[in-house]
C-alpha cells in the first residue's frame, strides 16, 4: 500500500483542545495518493474534530498542535488566514455530514458549486457555468441544467450529496475530507456515493474518510485506523483492522456490528439479562409443533393522506402480514416506504382506509379509542427517540410508577420493588430512580422506555427504528437486551427498520416494504439468501458486511 | 422530484390568482368585521351618539337640536337600516360626516395619511439598518457585543415611545437645542419623531436578525463554504445576510402596523398632523365617525402591508416559492 | 400565515429557540442565577412599595406646597416636586399600587382571553381553529394603541376601559402563542406514548398538556405584566386613562407632560419606574423561559 512518493498528507501527533478538555490526542497517520485512509470512531471519538483540523476549521476555540501537519510537504501550522483559503477547496476538498444543512438553502445549487470556482480561478462566468454542467454530470446527476438552477430543497438526499461532493471536486483536490458523506443516506443511496468517492480516488485524490460505519467504509478505505477517546488505538490495512483485529476496543466494536451474525448471537459483551424465577431458554418457551396461531395480523392495510396542495399521497398501500407468538417480524424500508405508518396503524394511532389489524385474534383498528383502551397493557411501543416520548417534568421513578399504575400516581414509593425490578431487568440501576432521563445517555435513554414498554406486561412490542440513533456498541447491548428479553418473557415484537443487518440479525420473519407496497416477505434467512424482488435485491446488494460469511 | 417543466407556468398562474383572491378575500373580511364590531359596538354602549354629534354631555343641547342632529346622520332609522345603509356607503367610499369637524372623513384623512406615511416608512428604513448593524456588529465583536446587543433588545421591550421621546426632547432640544420639539415639515422636525420610533423597533428587529444571522454564520453551508476558501466577509454576503433578511422581511407587516401605533403617541408629542393625532382627537372627542374612518384606513394599509410582506417574503425565500 | 413570526409581541421569549442558549454547565446556573438579581431587586422594590407605600415613602403624595412647586432633583426632594410642589419620588411610590393593579388586571384579562382563544383554537379541531384564527386576524388589523384607542372610543375613558383595552390589545398576540404551544404539544411524541399506554383525551390533557403548558403560561403572564404597565402608561400619557391628581404613573406623566421643557424630571422619573418595571419582568420572563428549557 505504502508508495515511495512524498506523503500527500502526514500528520503527527496531532493535539486539539477545547479549553481545558483535550479532544484529539496524539493522532498520526500518513496518506499517499490515490489511497483512502478512514477514521473510524463512535461519537465523542475526535474524529470529526481531526478531519476540521486538517483544513483549518476547528474552531474558534480550538488549540491545534502538532510535530508534523503537512499537505505535500507544506506546514500547515504556520499558515495564515489567506494561505488558509487558497488551500481550501482548491488543494483541500471539504464534504461534510447532511447536504441538507450543508448547502445554503436559498442559494442554488449551481451556485454552490461555482463557490470554488469563482474564488479560485479567473475563469469568465460561462466557462464557470460550463465547468458546473459538467461537474453536475461528473457526480451523477441526470438533467444537470435543470439541477444548477435548483435549491438543495427541491433536490432527494442522494442528489444533494452528489451535489454537494460536486462542490468539494470543482478544481479536483490533492486531497478529499468526506466527514460522514453517507450517514444521512438511504443504503442503497449510501452505496452509489461511497461508488461515487471510490471512483474519485481511483483518478488520483487522496481521501480521508470519516465514518461510525465500520461496515461502510470497508467499501471504499485502503487502511482503517480506529478512533477512541480523541486517541488512535489501531491502524493498519482495512483487511489486517477488519479480519484480524489487535486491540479489544475494536474486536468489541466488530462484534458489535450485527452483519453477518446470526440470530441469538450476543453481540456485546454485557451479561445475560436473568429474570427471577425463570430460567433462559436457548429458544422461545413454545414447543415448535404446537399449532400456533398469530398473535398480531395486518390485513389489506391501506392509509393515504391529503397534501397541503390538495392531492392525495398513498403511504401504505394494501400491506398484510401476522406476527407469530416469541417471534420478531421486521418491516424493513427506507425513508418513505411507509413503515412508520404501518407501525402507527398497527398500534392504533391511526385508522387504516381499509383493512384490519388484529390483536391474539380479536378486532384492534375496528375498535373505538375506549374500546380499545382496556386492552392497550397487551401492545407496547418503544420509539427511536425515547426522550421525547417521556413528559419533560417526570423523572424516572414517576415514569414508571405511571406506566405501573396505569396512570393512577406517579409516585413511585407505592411502586418501589416492582420499579427496582423491572430497572433491574434491562440493566439500569436502582439509583437512577431519581433521576431525571434528560440526563441519560442514549443507551440508558432507550433502557428505560423499554422499562417502561414492559410495565404494563405486554405481550407485544412495536418497535419502531429502536436503535437507529444509537452508536454501534450502544445498539449491540440494546439489541442483546431485547433479544433477553425476547427469549425470558416469550414477547413477540414488530421491529421496524431501515438497516439490514440489524433486521437480519433479530427477526424470524421479515416483510419489505417500497413506497408504501409490501413487496416481499417470508422467513428471514429466506429472503435474505434467496430474494426473489428486485428491489429485495438490490437493498442486499448495497447492504455494507464487513465479514462476507 | 423532477418538476414537471411544461405545466409548470400554468400552474403557477392559477396558483399566484388563487393567492391574490385570497388575500383580497381576507382583506374585505377584516374590513367588514371592523366596520361591523364598530357598529354595534357604539350602539351597545350607553349614551347618545346624537349628543356627541352636538359636542358631548357637557353641551346642554336642546331637545329639538338633538331631533335633528338624529334626522341629519340618519340615526332616527331602524338599526338594521342603518347598517345595511352605512355598509353601502362605505363600500362606495363615503366614510361619513366628522361629528367635530363637520367635514367629510373621507377628505380629512386624504389629508392625513401622507406624514403618517412618511413618519412610518422612514422609521421602517431606519430601524432596519440599525438592525442590521447591530446585528453584524453584535457578531463580530464577540461576547461583549452580544451582551450589548441582548440589552439594547431588553430596553428596546421595555422602552415605552412617549418616555423615550421625552428624553429624546429633553436631551436635543431642551438641552443641546440640535432639533425642533414640534416636528415641522422639514427635515430636522423628523429626527426626533423618528428616532423615538424607530430605535425600539431596531431593538426587536436587530435580536431576530441576529439569531438567524448567528445560526447562518455557524451552520454547516457556512463551514462547507469555507471549506471552499470563501472569506468570512463573502460568508456574511452571501449566505448570512440574506438568512438575516428573512425574518427581517416576515416582520415587516407586524413592525408598521406597531409604527402606525406608536405614531399615536410621537404625533401627540411633537404636535405632528397625521392620523395617529387625528384619532387620539377624535377618540376624545368620541367622534365615531372619523374614529371607524381611521379604524377602517389602518385596517386596510394593514391588509395590504401584510400581503406585501408576505409577497416579498416570497420573492427573498424561495423555499416559500416552492412549497 | 400560521407558523410565522409576524406577530410575536416585541421581546417576546416564549417561541424563540435561542432564548435558551446559555444553560448546561455550571458556570451557565451562576449566569442564570446572576440574571435574577435584576429584576428580583426591581420587582421586590415596587411591590413592598405596592403594599406598604408609607414605609417608603418620606412625603404624602397628595400634599400640596405651592411653594416648593418645580423644585429639582436634590436633597430635599430626591426626585423633584411637581406644579403644586408635591414630592415626586413620594407620588411614584405611591403610584406603584394603582399602576401595577392596573397593570395585573390588564394581564390577567389579556392573559385569561388569551388562554381562552388559544384554547378553542389549538383543542376544538378544525372549524374552530379557523374561526378563532379569523377573529385573531381582525383584531391584528388594529395593531397596538389603534385597537385600544377604538374601544377607548367606544366606552369612553377610564381606569375601567384603560385595563379592558390593554387586555384586549395584547390578548391577540399571546393567543396565537398559546395556540402554537399547544398545537405542538398535542402532536408531540409524549402524547403518543400516552396513548399507547392507554391514558385517556382527559387523563392526557390533565398529566400532560395542562401542566407542560403552565410554565410557558407563567412567562407569557410575567411578560405580560410589564408590557401591560408600559400600554396602560401609554394610555394614561395620552390622557385616557386615570384622571392627573392620582399618584398614578400614567397620570403622572401625562401632567408632566404640560412641563417638559420646564421641569423635565416629572416626565422622566415616573417614565422610569415603568420602564424599571417592564424591563425587570422582561428579564424575569426571560429567565423562567430558560431555566424551563434547561
Amino acid at each position: 500500500m505504502i508508495s515511495p512518493q512524498v506523503p500527500l498528507l502526514e500528520v503527527k501527533n496531532l493535539n486539539v483542545s477545547f479549553g481545558h478538555h483535550h479532544v484529539v490526542q496524539n493522532v498520526s497517520f500518513t496518506l499517499t495518493p490515490g489511497s483512502c485512509l478512514a477514521l473510524v470512531g463512535e461519537s465523542g471519538s475526535g474524529k470529526s474534530v481531526t478531519a476540521r483540523s486538517l483544513i483549518g476549521l476547528a474552531g474558534k476555540h480550538s488549540k491545534v498542535s502538532a510535530q508534523t501537519l503537512a499537505f505535500k510537504g507544506t506546514d500547515l501550522l504556520s499558515l495564515n488566514q489567506r494561505t488558509w483559503r487558497n488551500l481550501r477547496g482548491k488543494d483541500l476538498g471539504f464534504i461534510l455530514q447532511d447536504a441538507l444543512t450543508s448547502l445554503d438553502p436559498l442559494r442554488k445549487i449551481g451556485r454552490e458549486i461555482d463557490d470554488a470556482l469563482r474564488i479560485h480561478t479567473q475563469l469568465s462566468p460561462t466557462t464557470r457555468a460550463e465547468r458546473v454542467i459538467e461537474l453536475l454530470m461528473s457526480v451523477g446527476l441526470d438533467d444537470p441544467e435543470v439541477r444548477a438552477g435548483q435549491l438543495s430543497g427541491e433536490l432527494s438526499g442522494g442528489m444533494r450529496q452528489r451535489a454537494l461532493i460536486a462542490s468539494a471536486i470543482a478544481l479536483e483536490p490533492g486531497l478529499i475530507i468526506a466527514d460522514e458523506p453517507t450517514t444521512a443516506l438511504d443504503a442503497t443511496i449510501a452505496a452509489q456515493v461511497l461508488d461515487l468517492l471510490g471512483a474519485l480516488r481511483q483518478q488520483g485524490s487522496g481521501m480521508l474518510l470519516i465514518s461510525h460505519d465500520l461496515a461502510a467504509v470497508s467499501r471504499v478505505a485502503d487502511d482503517i485506523a480506529v478512533m477512541h477517546n480523541g486517541r488512535i488505538l489501531e491502524s493498519g490495512s482495512a483487511e489486517q483492522v477488519l479480519g484480524n483485529p489487535q486491540h479489544p476496543y475494536t474486536q468489541r466494536l466488530l462484534a458489535a456490528v450485527p452483519a453477518g451474525k446470526p440470530r441469538h448471537t450476543r453481540l456485546s459483551v454485557q451479561p445475560l439479562i436473568k429474570v427471577p424465577g425463570l430460567e433462559p431458554t436457548p429458544q422461545v418457551a413454545v414447543a415448535p409443533d404446537e399449532p400456533r396461531y398469530p398473535v398480531l395480523t395486518a390485513h389489506n392495510l391501506s392509509k393515504s393522506f391529503k397534501m397541503p396542495n390538495g392531492a392525495s399521497f398513498t403511504a401504505v398501500h394494501k400491506a398484510s402480514f401476522e406476527l407469530l407468538p416469541g417471534k420478531t417480524l421486521s418491516v424493513i424500508g427506507e425513508s418513505g416506504s411507509g413503515k412508520t405508518t404501518t407501525a402507527r396503524m398497527v398500534l392504533g394511532l391511526l385508522k387504516p382506509d381499509t383493512g384490519a389489524v388484529t390483536l391474539f385474534g380479536s378486532p384492534w383498528s375496528k375498535l373505538s379509542e375506549a374500546q380499545r383502551r382496556p386492552r392497550r397493557p397487551q401492545l407496547g411501543a418503544i420509539y427511536q427517540d425515547p426522550l421525547s416520548s417521556f413528559d419533560p417534568r417526570f423523572n424516572v421513578g414517576q415514569l414508571l410508577a405511571d406506566a405501573l399504575s396505569f396512570g393512577a400516581t406517579r409516585s413511585s414509593r407505592k411502586h418501589l420493588t416492582r420499579i427496582k425490578e423491572l430497572l433491574n431487568l434491562v440493566g439500569l440501576e436502582s439509583g437512577f430512580i431519581t433521576r431525571n432521563p434528560a440526563t441519560l445517555s442514549g443507551g440508558q435513554r432507550q433502557r428505560l422506555a423499554i422499562a417502561r414498554a414492559l410495565a404494563p406486561n405486554p405481550r407485544v412490542l412495536i418497535c419502531d427504528e429502536p436503535v437507529s440513533a444509537l452508536d454501534v456498541s450502544i445498539q449491540a447491548q440494546v439489541l442483546d437486551l431485547l433479544d433477553d428479553l425476547q427469549r425470558q418473557l416469550g414477547l413477540s415484537y414488530v421491529f421496524i427498520t431501515h438497516d439490514l443487518s440489524v433486521a437480519r440479525h433479530m427477526s424470524d420473519d421479515v416483510v419489505v416494504m417500497r413506497r408504501g407496497a409490501l413487496v416481499e416477505s417470508g422467513p428471514t434467512e429466506e429472503v435474505f439468501t434467496a430474494p426473489a424482488h428486485p428491489y429485495t435485491r438490490a437493498l442486499l446488494a448495497a447492504a455494507p458486511e464487513v465479514l462476507r460469511s | 422530484m423532477t418538476p414537471g417543466t411544461h405545466t409548470k407556468p400554468v400552474r403557477r398562474l392559477s396558483r399566484a390568482a388563487y393567492w391574490v383572491l385570497g388575500k383580497f378575500g381576507g382583506g374585505v373580511f377584516v374590513l367588514w368585521a371592523v366596520a361591523t364590531a364598530i357598529f354595534f359596538g357604539i350602539r351597545m354602549i350607553p349614551g347618545d351618539p346624537a349628543e356627541a354629534i352636538m359636542g358631548g354631555p357637557g353641551s346642554q343641547a336642546s331637545a329639538e337640536a338633538l331631533a335633528q342632529a338624529r334626522a341629519d346622520y340618519g340615526l332616527d332609522q331602524p338599526l338594521v337600516v342603518q347598517y345595511f345603509s352605512q355598509l353601502l356607503r362605505l363600500v362606495t367610499g363615503d366614510l361619513g360626516t366628522s361629528y367635530s369637524l363637520k367635514s367629510p372623513v373621507a377628505e380629512v384623512l386624504t389629508e392625513l395619511v401622507p406624514p403618517t406615511i412618511t413618519l412610518a416608512v422612514l422609521s421602517l428604513i431606519v430601524a432596519w439598518i440599525i438592525a442590521l448593524f447591530v446585528a453584524m456588529a453584535s457578531i463580530r465583536s464577540g461576547p461583549v457585543g452580544r451582551a450589548l446587543a441582548s440589552g439594547l433588545e431588553i430596553v428596546s421591550a421595555a422602552v415605552p415611545h412617549f418616555w423615550l421621546a421625552s428624553v429624546l426632547i429633553m436631551l436635543f432640544s431642551t438641552s443641546l437645542g440640535w432639533f425642533p420639539p414640534v416636528s415641522t415639515q422639514s427635515a430636522t422636525g423628523l429626527v426626533l419623531p423618528v428616532t423615538t420610533l424607530a430605535l425600539p423597533l431596531a431593538g426587536f428587529l436587530g435580536q431576530v436578525m441576529r439569531d438567524s444571522m448567528l445560526d447562518a454564520h455557524t451552520s454547516a453551508f457556512a463551514l462547507s463554504a469555507r471549506a471552499r476558501g470563501e472569506s468570512e466577509g463573502g460568508v456574511m454576503l452571501r449566505h448570512a445576510l440574506r438568512h438575516a433578511a428573512l425574518p427581517g422581511i416576515a416582520l415587516s407587516g407586524w413592525a408598521f402596523g406597531s409604527l402606525l401605533s406608536g405614531a399615536v403617541v410621537v404625533e401627540a408629542i411633537f404636535a405632528r398632523p397625521g392620523l395617529g393625532r387625528s384619532l387620539l382627537s377624535a377618540v376624545t372627542a368620541r367622534d365615531v365617525p372619523m374614529v371607524t374612518g381611521v379604524a377602517l384606513l389602518s385596517a386596510a394599509a394593514y391588509v395590504i402591508i401584510m400581503a406585501f410582506s408576505d409577497l416579498a417574503e416570497r420573492i427573498a425565500d424561495p423555499r416559500m416559492r416552492a412549497s | 400565515m400560521s407558523s410565522h413570526l409576524q406577530q410575536l409581541t416585541p421581546g417576546d421569549p416564549v417561541l424563540s429557540p435561542h432564548a435558551a442558549r446559555s444553560t448546561g454547565s455550571g458556570t451557565g446556573v451562576w449566569k442564570h442565577r446572576l440574571k435574577l438579581v435584576f429584576p428580583v431587586l426591581v420587582l421586590g422594590f415596587f411591590t413592598l412599595a405596592a403594599i406598604a407605600p408609607s414605609w417608603l415613602a418620606p412625603f404624602d403624595p397628595l400634599a400640596i406646597n405651592p411653594a416648593d412647586s418645580f423644585s429639582p432633583p436634590g436633597p430635599g426632594h430626591l426626585l423633584g416636586t411637581d406644579e403644586s410642589g408635591r414630592d415626586i419620588y413620594s407620588r411614584i411610590i405611591y403610584g406603584a399600587r394603582p399602576s401595577l393593579l392596573i397593570g395585573a388586571a390588564a394581564t390577567a384579562i389579556g392573559v385569561g382571553l388569551a388562554l381562552i382563544l388559544g384554547t378553542l383554537a389549538g383543542f376544538g379541531g378544525r372549524w374552530l381553529d379557523a374561526g378563532v384564527g379569523r377573529i385573531l386576524e381582525v383584531l391584528f388589523a388594529l395593531p397596538g394603541l389603534l385597537l385600544a384607542l377604538v374601544f377607548i372610543a367606544l366606552a369612553g375613558p377610564g381606569v375601567g376601559t384603560t385595563i379592558i383595552a390593554v387586555g384586549l390589545t395584547t390578548a391577540p398576540g399571546y393567543a396565537r402563542l398559546i395556540r402554537g404551544q399547544l398545537l405542538t404539544l398535542r402532536h408531540s411524541p409524549m402524547v403518543e406514548a400516552a396513548t399507547v399506554l392507554g391514558r385517556s383525551r382527559a387523563k392526557i390533557l390533565t398529566t400532560h398538556l395542562l401542566p407542560n403548558a403552565l410554565t410557558p403560561i407563567a412567562v407569557l403572564g410575567t411578560l405580560g405584566l410589564g408590557q401591560a404597565v408600559v400600554w396602560a402608561a401609554s394610555l394614561s400619557f395620552l390622557g385616557l386613562g386615570a384622571p392627573p391628581p392620582a399618584p398614578e404613573w400614567g397620570a403622572m406623566l401625562s401632567a408632566g407632560r404640560t412641563y417638559l421643557s420646564l421641569a423635565w424630571w416629572m416626565t422622566f422619573f415616573p417614565g422610569l419606574a415603568i420602564v424599571l418595571v417592564a424591563a425587570a419582568a422582561t428579564v424575569l420572563s426571560r429567565v423562567l423561559n430558560q431555566g424551563e428549557k434547561s
